[in-house]
């Protein structure tokens, strides 16, 4: 376990020493592409809680980024062309300010993955996938056909949303935001994992009828955890919008929960920090491979491909060896 | 709305479910007898089409162009069962999952490699073009309506090779307990790549026939792969029976949905909200049919536990 600990106090660090390093040198590009990992690695910390800890192989947590991603859309398109969303049974106007988009983003995604959880959760196995992804594209063809928010074109904001007390336009500060809350949702998660819900939920990916027997329902602990990394990987797809300051139903597609289940994979399944050095490799692969060959897919492929037949514990399965199960 | 266009519907919502048979079929019965999840079968589905077009492109033979798409398919299925999918057996869904993700990567990446990004075109062949009149003087294509014949004998071809063969009797047998039929002298290892094989040269076939009505290009599989997934999650994994009643159902509801909720939402509604209302709910439509199976049979309407 020491190792690990290790391993995860470095791969913190060291997100957060590349960029301030980059804002030093002035490499404006750097600290963007870092934002991007820290919200790709708080989706894929978001779907770890589902997939790692509690055994559900969702293939459509693309749904609650997307999801995410659109509350941001709306609220902020509403608010800068000043007209409410309704106006009825109450005035309800759009907003540019980050916390309270963030919470919708929770909230909106959240409760999908309520409605998709509740009816996905009733099977088990290869039925979960297939109906998670394919739920994920009625989320994605929804975004499409929907012609009031852009329909297949997406939606742009010229401006990037305010936080309160920071300069969100200037790359380092919007960094140190999504960088913080990375932080926050993988100390909350370390705790939930020890928490009698954590252990209860590890426990039924293990052993259901174990966990029945003792008077726990394991669809109840499941639902509730699929909704928590609902919330998380929305939240992430709020910032995301916010970094790009566009949001496009490319958010909701198969394509995007499968990157982010290849976040979980590179780094190790079930491990915390897992993700977050999985969406390091991946941008960094992006980056470097993407500039070699504009066919880089192939070799992400063949990575990933070795990584799932060989290297079962991800990177840091390799790193710091068997401790963690994974079953 | 007259009943010609309904009629003309019905038969291209059949037409749908026919091609979604032939992906979910191989689907179905590559997960029934050995329990793996294949994300790579729309990769598979596009190997066949682009086959096809090259095959057509060359020699200019329809014919040879969907015996190509067959035998690439086929062999393409073959050296996955061989090289990856044999490693994945005793593995976890997850890891089946990602191997396959991973195949789609390097087999659309490599496509478009070796191909380009531009879609080709398979031209449908003469003796097919053009439309044909049918009772209550509809006008449909031919060519659709032949795929509607190809997808059925191809239906009862399979079940009458489930059923009464020798290899359908040990395919059975292998979803029913594995080891056993070790036990018994049956070689597992060459069923499983022949099992892998068929569910593959299917996909090709359907990617083929598909390919002369719209383009062939990369990424054409995945959408109907997860069309399939549907149509298994309805019908039963496993079960072939299943994916055919499911096949047409998602096909009927899909086309028809499209056509009708527009027109329905517009008997009560304004004009321009009832078409983006509908086509929004009628895109959803297959997936709320999804659900409601789902409420009601957990394990879909022919499968078992």
């Amino acid at each position: 376990m020491q190792r690990e600990q290790l391993i995860n106090a470095t791969t913190l660090l060291a997100l957060l020493a590349v960029p301030l390093w980059a804002w030093y040198v002035d490499e404006p590009f750097t600290i963007t592409l870092a934002t991007k990992v820290a919200i790709f690695a708080l989706a894929g910390v978001g779907l770890n809680l589902a997939l790692g800890l509690g055994g559900l192989v969702s293939f459509g947590h693309a749904a609650f980024f997307g999801i995410g991603g659109y509350a941001m859309g709306i609220l902020a398109s509403h608010a800068q062309t000043y007209t409410p969303l309704a106006s009825w049974p109450f005035l309800l106007e759009g907003t540019k300010s980050m916390p309270v988009i963030w919470l919708v983003a929770m909230v909106m995604s959240g409760l999908a993955a309520l409605a998709v959880g509740a009816l996905s959760l009733r099977t088990t196995g290869v039925y979960f996938i297939m109906i998670t992804l394919a739920f994920g594209q009625m989320f994605f063809y929804f975004a499409i056909s929907w012609p009031a928010y852009g329909g297949e074109d997406g939606l742009s904001i010229y401006v990037r949303n305010g936080f309160p007390g920071l300069n969100t336009l200037d790359p380092i500060q919007f960094f140190m935001l999504c960088y913080v809350l990375l932080a926050v949702v993988l100390f909350f998660f370390a705790r939930l994992a020890k928490s009698p819900f954590g252990m209860a939920l590890n426990a039924a990916r293990q052993n259901d009828e174990r966990v029945q027997t003792v008077g726990i329902t394991p669809y109840r602990l499941r639902l509730v955890a699929f909704v928590i990394s609902g919330a998380v990987t929305g939240l992430a797809g709020a910032l995301f919008a916010d970094l790009n300051r566009f949001v496009s139903p490319t958010m909701l597609s198969w394509q995007t929960s499968g990157e982010i289940m290849v976040f979980i994979i590179l780094g190790g399944v079930g491990r915390l920090y897992g993700p977050v050095i999985g969406a390091g490799l991946f941008i960094m692969l992006e980056h470097f491979l993407g500039g070699l060959s504009e066919f880089w897919h192939v070799y992400l492929g063949v990575l990933l491909l070795l990584v799932v037949l060989f290297a079962r514990g991800g990177l840091i399965g390799l790193l710091a060896g068997k401790e963690v199960a994974h079953d | 709305m007259s009943l010609i266009l309904i009629i003309e519907q019905t038969l291209n919502g059949i037409q749908f479910g026919v091609m979604l048979f032939l992906m979910a079929a191989g689907l179905t019965l590559i997960f029934g007898v050995m329990g793996v999840i294949n994300l790579a079968h729309g990769s598979l589905y596009m190997i066949g089409a682009f086959a096809a077009a090259a095959v057509a492109g060359a020699t200019g033979s329809f014919l040879l162009a969907l015996a190509a798409s067959l035998v690439v398919a086929a062999i393409a299925g073959a050296l996955i069962e061989l090289t990856v999918m044999r490693r994945l057996y005793d593995r976890d869904h997850l890891d089946q999952v990602l191997a396959t993700f991973a195949l789609i990567l390097i087999f659309s990446e490599g496509t478009r490699w070796a191909f380009g990004s531009f879609p080709l075109f398979l031209d449908i062949p003469d003796a097919l073009s053009g439309p044909i009149t049918l009772p209550f003087g509809v006008q449909y294509p031919l060519y659709r309506l032949a795929i509607i014949g190809i997808g059925l004998v191809v239906a009862l071809g399979l079940f009458a090779l489930i059923s009464r063969t020798r290899i359908g009797m040990q395919i059975r047998a292998g979803e029913s307990d594995r080891e056993m039929i070790g036990a018994l002298g049956v070689n597992i290892s060459v069923l499983y790549t022949l099992v892998f094989a068929l569910g593959a040269a299917l996909a090709g076939f359907a990617g083929a026939l598909i390919g002369a009505i719209q383009s062939v290009q990369v990424g054409m599989g995945e959408p109907v792969l997860i069309l399939a997934f549907v149509v298994v999650v309805i019908g039963g994994i496993g079960s072939i029976k299943g994916a055919l009643v499911g096949a047409l159902l998602v096909g009927l509801t899909d086309t028809l949905g499209r056509f009708l909720l527009p027109s329905f939402f517009g008997l009560f509604m304004e004009p321009s909200s009832a078409m983006s209302v509908g086509s929004s709910l009628s895109s959803m439509s297959i997936y709320i049919l999804m659900a409601a199976v789902l409420l009601f049979k957990p394990t879909g309407l022919y499968g078992s536990a």
